[in-house]
């Protein structure tokens, strides 16, 4: 803004010759503060880079190990240990699919209770705090809080990804009964319809092909969730996996890892697919 | 059968949309409201259902009082009452016999209404509605799939669905084009006959005003400045509704250019956005 206003103020020789000249307002003004925040910001990366030790021997060690890894993904070796990768995997899918549901028959009401042009101001603190609970702990931490309270295995994974469920659906549905168009609830209302029969008709169907598509997004997530939270005891694919590593069984761990990708891609097709069919 | 009397509402913000009006209307009367953007003509219908709620004023409904209603005798009364929209409001993901049955959720109850289990009745109704509104070849059409006159035709038939007393129209013809306006407004005055049902419409269109509502009520910032005759309006009146302007001119060109609309309109979005709370309490 200041800048238009001193352009104005004294015209170039230039701009009185081919009319006013014109230039998009800076984020920072003159010019010289421009070429010092440029320096500060190159300097500190140089700064910051020396500042990192690397140790290149462990580096080669590394590339050496990625290459057997990269050799095993070339030879996976899917027999050898079919059984427990058969187990894990049942694990995983039957986590994904409880918690799933789980955490959506859970998220609807507590993101009913979290709109704001729906529920009563108290009722929209309480939800929102449980959400803002739900979130702001990640999955891993709250995997091994369960797994220290239920113990090891699939019941703990089944936990954490219903909560993680829940903050991510009901966060995100709260925010789109946010966001629906008042004047179709307006008109429900004028009908001398109740409160469950406005949330059905002007609430729900505004907002339920957002939710079977983020849903479907969620059933995709969980699962490779389900992988990761294996790795800290809670049970799944994730834990079989994490034995295939500590044993140096490369083979194995890609095998397991080609199987989690095949069905991360059938999830990624089979959610597109739900979601233009509810669009 | 309607009675408003000293109605007023201040909006939060300290506007006052509504500055003691007091207004009768018989049964089977239809009125026309007109008055520039913001003079509180939304607001008005909506305190009548109390989509709006009122900051003060009294309003009777055939001899009972709709300001002291609460809960379901609140929704008692809105059932009688049937509202027509500018934007339409159509829920639109639904199919239009959804919205048309809408208009009986006041009668039917919830795991009803939750299943689309209506009345036999109600679902004749709302078949011979949709046939005499033109549309019943679109019955299973989602609503989001029809015109913009089209849908305003679901929106009369959701409302008269409810086989209201009262109408309460607000702008029914701003979304539209001149012609369509013009058949949608013949639609409703020629069904407001029929069945003897009252009704206010909310109107900025002087000249469609004119054309087909026998009584009109000006209003300005808030109050009523005319009730009269719609032959009343002279240029005199019209400038104690609108303000100055050359009103001969502007009326003969109305009738070519309906579309003469550059004013914002300010007043009906406070409205909407008022209302777009759900009171849980209900």
């Amino acid at each position: 803004m200041t800048g238009r206003a001193s352009s104005d103020a004294t015209p170039t020789p230039r701009a009185a010759t081919l009319g006013p000249s014109w230039s998009p307002p800076r984020l920072v003004e003159p010019t010289w503060a421009r070429w010092l925040l440029a320096l500060g910001i190159i300097g500190y990366l140089y700064l910051a880079l020396n500042s990192v030790d690397v140790n290149w021997t462990r580096v080669a060690e590394g590339l050496v190990r990625a290459g057997r890894l990269f050799e095993g993904f070339l030879s996976p070796n899917f027999t050898a240990r079919w059984d427990d990768i058969q187990q894990g995997m049942i694990e995983s899918l039957t986590m994904t699919v409880t918690a799933t549901v789980a955490g959506v028959i859970l998220a609807v009401p507590f993101g009913l209770g979290a709109a704001r042009n729906i529920a009563p101001w108290w009722l929209y603190s309480f939800c929102r705090g449980v959400i803002a609970i739900a979130r702001a702990l990640q999955d891993i931490i709250v995997a091994i809080f369960f797994v220290a309270m239920f113990g090891f295995g699939p019941f703990a994974g089944f936990l954490t990804l219903t909560v993680s469920t829940i903050g991510f659906l009901s966060k995100l549905l709260a925010d789109d009964i946010e966001e629906i168009a008042p004047n179709q609830v307006e008109a429900i209302r004028a009908t001398g319809a109740g409160f469950w029969q406005v949330i059905d008709y002007a609430v729900a169907s505004q907002v339920i092909p957002r939710l079977v598509g983020l849903t479907a997004y969620k059933v995709d997530i969980n699962f490779r969730e389900s992988s990761v939270i294996g790795i800290v005891g809670a049970g799944g694919i994730g834990a079989t996996l994490n034995t295939a590593l500590d044993r140096y069984e490369f083979d194995n761990a890609a095998a397991i890892l080609l199987i989690i990708i095949a069905i991360v891609l059938a999830c990624e097709y089979g959610s597109g697919w739900i979601r233009k069919r509810f669009a | 059968m309607l009675r408003i009397e000293a109605l007023t509402k201040r909006y939060r913000t300290g506007d006052a949309a509504l500055n003691g009006v007091s207004l009768t209307i018989g049964s089977g009367e239809i009125i026309g409201l007109i008055g520039p953007s913001g003079a509180g003509k939304s607001t008005l219908i909506r305190c009548v259902n109390r989509l709006v709620e009122p900051t003060s004023g009294k309003i009777w409904l055939g001899g009972t009082e709709v300001t002291a209603a609460r809960g379901a005798e609140l929704r008692r009364f809105r059932r009688r009452m049937g509202m027509i929209f500018q934007e339409f409001a159509l829920v639109e993901r639904l199919t239009v016999m959804e919205n048309v049955l809408s208009g009986r959720l006041g009668y039917t109850g919830f795991w009803a209404s939750w299943f689309r289990r209506f009345a036999k009745g109600d679902i004749h109704a709302a078949i011979a509605l949709l046939t005499r509104v033109g549309l019943i070849d679109h019955i299973d059409k989602r609503a989001d799939a029809l015109s913009g006159g089209q849908r305003q035709r679901v929106g009369i038939a959701r409302a008269l669905a409810q086989k209201p007393e009262l109408l309460l129209v607000d702008e029914p013809t701003a979304s539209l084009d001149p012609k369509t306006s013009r058949s949608i407004m013949r639609l409703l005055t020629e069904l407001c006959a029929e069945r003897r049902l009252a009704a206010i419409v909310n109107i900025h269109d002087v000249a469609l005003a004119r054309q087909f509502l026998p009584r009109i009520v000006g209003l300005n910032a808030g109050r009523i400045v005319y009730d009269g005759p719609a032959d009343g309006l002279t240029a005199e009146v019209l400038t104690t509704i609108y303000g100055e302007e050359d009103w001969a001119a502007s009326a003969a060109r109305d009738d070519q250019d309906d579309q003469d609309d550059d004013q914002p309109r300010a007043g009906t979005g406070d409205a909407v956005r008022q209302v777009a709370k759900i009171e849980a309490a209900e």
